[in-house]
């Protein structure tokens, strides 16, 4: 095989991966475990009130981004 | 999702004081020499006859200064902070972490004294001669070895994006700073890079622009993805995009180095790579603006009471824009105008005043309180003027940059009828002395900030512990 098509196969191969990437973090099967991990930031907090009023209820409630 | 034990993990936070403390001390040295700098391109006497003082000299320290000693300490800072929390478990490796404080200071100050003596490899962002280089080395693989094992005794099952981004801009970082330094030392204090002619510039520039793209870039957002949901009080806008824009990001940024060396020495094919890989690069850099500023949809309002917030979201807008002007200036056509004009300049400190320094002040703010018991910082309307004092010296710096730079690129490849150079050299240095001196009146202002900075930022840490309340948003 000359250098020339090694260099297009590499090429294919790693657009291959790229569409194997956004496949795998697009599929529906992981969106909830996606949103935990978005959250997981306010999982540890006394550091939440930093800065702000003290949550209350409604401010609190930390939605997840359903339309993404 | 735990929520219960996490009081009772001990964190390190010393060290993350430390380094936050030295991020705003080292932020007012490195834009003070800047400001020094930016006078005497006005008035040359401020050298004041004295070789240390040189601009030549300066002029490295300023870019070390500010990259290694203020950015890279807010990155220590940050990333020592966000991996673990986000990890829930204590820094590993106990000492080393102290060691990389001491270490990477030692290396700082042995910057601010070897430079304006004039020892220098001449290889930008990277003149430190290779006695410092190795001592960097060693901090650095220090710095990974704390911040990985950090990763792997961690407590939670998933590794956040924000680490993601930290811990590739610390093995290449790596990579890069080993592979540059390669010298053959023929004194205590001189060296010479074992890459010779087009082969050396070529390595040089991969490190350069790589030191752009994951030192002030991949690092930067690591800090992004952790402070700007956390001051938002949002989860980020999208964790799915945060993926692919990793590794999309890290996989293209690596061959943009050859946009510095278009119409060089170097192969026609290799500038044509670098050009092509520059542009493309615009798409995830754009992502993750998007996703750091959406990350606030639905939530907008909170910019009009949070100047924190504030710094966080407009440096994602510098980002933005320099993220565009990078590509467009890597074309071949429109780097022949703005290539060695002060265009370049600009385009820089919109990156780093805009992007890297407004992100680290916004996560410096949110941080210290933290860090030191407080409710927030002892003045949120200091804050306030210090976003203010910082924007306008930035948008006054980068617009007479983009004008006396453009004005420059004109004049400069302007030709009479019989072919002879219409404009002198002097003639368009004559010509930007204005753009010099608003350029000048911009740091100033960037530094005023800083020292707003400082002082907000001791009268927070020798407050009585939690005697700062959490304000009332209006």
């Amino acid at each position: 095989m000359d250098y020339g098509t090694l260099r297009g196969l590499v090429a294919l191969l790693i657009l291959a991966l790229f569409i194997i990437i956004v496949v795998w973090s697009y599929s529906k099967k992981r969106k909830d475990s996606f949103d935990d991990v978005a959250n997981s930031i306010f999982d540890d907090d006394e550091v939440n009130t930093v800065n702000k009023k003290r949550p209350t209820d409604k401010d609190n409630k930390q939605e997840t981004n359903n339309n993404v | 999702m735990t929520t219960s034990n996490t009081s009772a993990v001990d964190y390190n936070f010393d060290v993350v004081r430390q380094f936050t403390v030295m991020t705003v001390i080292w932020g007012i040295v490195g834009t003070l020499v800047g400001v020094l700098i930016a006078g005497q391109l006005i008035w040359p006497a401020l050298n004041f006859d004295t070789p240390w003082l040189t601009y030549s000299r300066l002029r490295p320290l300023h870019t070390n200064a500010v990259i290694f000693a203020f950015g890279t300490s807010a990155l220590f800072a940050t990333s020592y902070y966000v991996v673990q929390r986000t990890c829930q478990t204590r820094l590993f490796g106990g000492k080393l972490a102290a060691f990389t404080f001491w270490g990477w200071q030692a290396v700082i100050v042995a910057a601010v004294i070897t430079l304006p003596l004039g020892y220098t490899s001449s290889k930008e962002y990277a003149e430190l001669e290779w006695p410092i280089d190795i001592l960097i080395a060693v901090v650095w693989i220090s710095y990974a070895i704390v911040f990985f094992g950090t990763l792997i005794k961690r407590k939670t099952s998933h590794i956040y994006v924000a680490n993601w981004f930290f811990g590739g801009f610390i093995i290449t970082v790596m990579v890069l700073h080993i592979g540059n330094s390669m010298v053959i030392p023929i004194s205590a204090m001189k060296s010479y890079s074992i890459y010779s002619g087009a082969i050396d510039a070529m390595m040089q520039w991969w490190y350069g622009h790589n030191a752009v793209g994951f030192l002030l870039t991949a690092g930067f957002l690591g800090m992004m993805y952790y402070f700007v949901p956390k001051q938002a009080e949002r989860p980020v806008y999208s964790y799915r995009l945060s993926i692919v824009h990793f590794w999309a990001l890290v996989s293209l940024y690596i061959w943009a180095g050859p946009h510095h060396l278009h119409y060089t020495a170097l192969p026609d094919w290799a500038q044509s790579v670098g050009m092509v890989m520059s542009i493309v690069l615009f798409l995830p850099s754009w992502g993750g603006m998007i996703n750091g500023i959406m990350t606030l949809s639905g939530a907008w309002h909170k910019l009009r009471t949070d100047p924190i917030l504030r710094f966080l979201i407009v440096s994602l807008s510098f980002y933005g824009m320099s993220t565009f002007e990078g590509p467009m200036m890597a074309i071949k056509s429109v780097n022949a105008l703005s290539h060695y004009t002060d265009w370049t300049i600009g385009h820089v400190h919109s990156g780093a005043l805009g992007w890297v320094a407004m992100i680290s002040i916004g996560a410096m703010y949110h941080l210290i309180p933290v860090l030191f018991n407080q409710g927030r910082m002892f003045s949120i309307r200091l804050i306030n003027v210090h976003f203010w004092l910082h924007t306008s010296g930035v948008v006054l710096y980068i617009v007479a940059m983009w004008i006396s730079g453009v004005m420059q690129g004109l004049m400069w490849r302007a030709v009479n009828s019989d072919g002879t150079l219409t404009y002198s050299f002097v003639e368009s240095l004559t010509a930007s002395y204005p753009f010099y001196f608003m350029r000048f009146v911009g740091g100033i202002l960037v530094v005023s900030g800083f020292l707003l900075m400082a002082y907000n930022m001791f009268k927070t840490i020798y407050a009585k512990d939690g005697s700062l309340k959490p304000i009332e948003a209006e």
